[in-house]
């Protein structure tokens, strides 16, 4: 054993530091994956610290301050009802809202459905993908009902499960979470159907280890470096995907404040102001960009058989 | 071979089935009385009761789907209650502003990123592949409707060369087509032209290490050839692959560009079927535009073996 640990040791003073580092270090290095996850960091402390950093009220309607361009001061009466200046940097609405605000609460809306519906079709579609390579009898029907799905176009699909549903954001995360499940699945049972030929799977199973053990213990951690990646594609097009129903005005109610909302609502006098669609684009192209740009690093880095594919 | 293609083929119907089943049941999953949904909100009792009749509504599930199964077959796919005519004669009148839309987008893509692909990979590394490379993660990045806004403003606002929105149907004159149809295809070229740009470059890469191109190199073929006649053709399954599962992609994207543009297409009637909660619309365009991606991707499928002597199943 000590003899064994020496020889580690120096084969590690050998080797240059970076290639000493697992698929983790290595995708903490990754330009990508650092640019990416800063952004993406940024957006979340604008999230969390929306009402430090807005201005005024994102809801506030203030109707004699209608449809300005950037950079115009307002005056309107505050809560105390007193008569106090307000600086609109990204312009008003059509209502008079504070376009900046609602941008900056806007940041909430995207990440959280971002992130939910990665996390949940993930999870979902984890356990379907486990099972679904595990027991042959079961995969033939799984996968027909997933090749099913897959034929639907994603956002067609989650158009009609919004309207089954109606508008709010719990429907709009599910209905979004639905047409991304088949893909999660396809991912997980390919990676099942490789391991479960593993010699160390087959040695599992003639020791008599049960078999949601063999699930969880071997067959999970190589699920792992594959999700994260997919995990993020998923939240990038979901973030899409929400922006896209709020825009069409099928998604999250008119009154929160989503880039999409904001979106929607500055359609219909785009000629005046522009910026209403300019301001949220900009946010909701990078914060989309940043997590794209993210995936791939994580995909070179993690996942290196993925990286010559699309 | 031909077995293949019947395997292939009916490998299709389960996927179909499948695509019916969840559009049928689109009606029964929603809260409440299909009928009464079907009927709109505006419908009296009796009105309802006739649907109620027509569905089968109180016989079992099987039978009610096997009905409208039936009824779909026959090319019935309801009646609209918002507009007051029949779901298949609603999508006659709107088939055409998006089957022009998705051709015309999927001309420019094809002629903007098989060249872009091609020359990235040819010019690998160099700041030709990068700027290629960074506008396809761009495209994926950007929302449609933010594009087309882009777009609108610039050409139509700002330099006045095209019309902001609307369709000319081609009945109506070509030139008036055309000068209608640019600005909408060109949004959603976008995504389409960053996919395809993607899978040409990596596609063309790799044949381009290949013994046949240092053959082709010297035996004194111009580049132009190389890159044309060995290089590409070699490489192009995988790019007609991608380009066909990228037509849902341009069907989610011209959804949107209809809203955008106000072309009074599919993706414009779907989307005022939500707001109206116009079911039969919505299960009619559904189960088009699911059943033209299927079968797109077949044909393509198909194609290959008809085309590429080297596939064999």
């Amino acid at each position: 054993m000590s003899a064994e640990r020496s020889l580690d040791a120096e084969i590690g003073e050998i080797l240059p530091r970076p290639q000493r580092l697992n698929a983790f270090g290595r995708a903490l290095r990754h330009k990508g994956v650092i640019f990416g996850a800063m952004i993406l960091a940024l957006m979340i402390i604008v999230a969390l610290a929306a009402p430090l950093l807005g201005t005024s009220n994102p809801t506030k309607i203030d109707p004699t301050c209608r449809n300005k361009g950037p950079n115009v001061e307002c005056v309107t009466r505050n809560d105390a009802g007193q008569r106090v200046p307000v600086m609109h940097w990204m312009g008003t609405d059509s209502l008079g809202r504070d376009v900046y605000s609602r941008v900056i609460y806007g940041a909430r809306v995207s990440l959280m459905v971002g992130i939910s519906v990665a996390a949940i079709a993930i999870a979902i579609g984890l356990v379907i993908g486990l099972v679904a390579g595990y027991f042959r009898w079961l995969d033939a029907i799984v996968m027909r009902l997933m090749d099913g799905l897959m034929a639907i176009p994603g956002i067609l699909l989650a158009i009609a499960l919004v309207a089954v549903w109606r508008a709010g954001l719990p429907a709009v995360i599910l209905a979004i979470v639905v047409p991304e499940i088949p893909r999660v699945v396809r991912l997980v049972r390919s990676v099942v159907l490789t391991i479960r030929e593993e010699p160390y799977v087959e040695a599992a199973i003639s020791v008599g280890t049960p078999t949601p053990l063999i699930l969880i213990r071997h067959v999970l951690p190589n699920t792992l470096a594959p999700l994260i990646v997919q995990g993020t594609y998923i939240c990038a097009s979901a973030m899409l995907v929400e922006a896209i129903l709020s825009f069409l005005g099928i998604g999250i109610p008119p009154e929160t404040p989503s880039w999409g909302n904001i979106m929607a609502e500055g359609r219909t006098l785009f000629r005046v102001t522009p910026h209403n669609i300019l301001f949220p684009g900009i946010f909701l192209g990078l914060s989309v960009l940043a997590v794209n740009i993210l995936g791939d690093g994580l995909r070179d880095t993690l996942d290196p058989r993925l990286s010559n594919r699309v | 071979m031909f077995i293949f293609i019947t395997r292939r083929l009916l490998a299709t119907i389960p996927v179909l089935l499948m695509v019916a089943v969840f559009v049928f049941l689109l009606l029964r999953l929603t809260p409440g009385d299909p009928a009464a949904v079907i009927a709109g909100e505006n419908a009296n009792a009796q009105q309802i009761e006739e649907i109620r009749e027509k569905l089968g509504l109180r016989k079992p599930l099987v039978t009610q789907f096997a009905i409208w199964i039936g009824n779909v077959l026959q090319g019935d796919l309801g009646v609209s209650f918002f507009y007051k005519k029949t779901v298949a004669e609603l999508i006659g009148e709107r088939l055409e502003p998006t089957l022009m839309l998705s051709l015309c987008t999927m001309l420019i893509a094809i002629l903007v990123a098989i060249p872009l692909g091609v020359l990235a990979a040819y010019k690998h590394g160099t700041w030709i592949d990068r700027v290629t490379m960074a506008f396809s993660v761009a495209g994926f990045s950007v929302p449609v409707f933010v594009i087309g806004y882009l777009l609108i403003y610039v050409f139509a606002i700002e330099l006045g060369w095209l019309p902001v929105q609307g369709y000319g149907r081609l009945a109506q004159g070509l030139p008036n087509f055309i000068e209608r149809i640019v600005l909408p295809s060109a949004t959603l070229s976008v995504i389409y032209i960053a996919l395809i740009a993607r899978i040409t470059r990596a596609s063309v890469l790799e044949v381009l290490g290949e013994d046949y191109i240092r053959t082709a190199r010297a035996k004194g073929l111009t580049e132009v050839k190389i890159l044309r006649r060995h290089a590409l053709r070699n490489a192009a399954v995988p790019i007609v692959t991608v380009i066909g599962i990228g037509i849902a992609l341009l069907i989610g994207g011209a959804i949107v560009t209809e809203s955008v543009f106000n072309i009074p297409g599919l993706g414009r009637l779907v989307v005022d079927a939500v707001l109206a909660r116009d079911f039969p619309i919505i299960q009619a365009v559904i189960l088009v535009f699911s059943v033209a991606y299927v079968l797109v991707n077949l044909v393509i499928d198909l194609a290959y073996t008809l085309f590429d002597p080297r596939i064999r199943y």
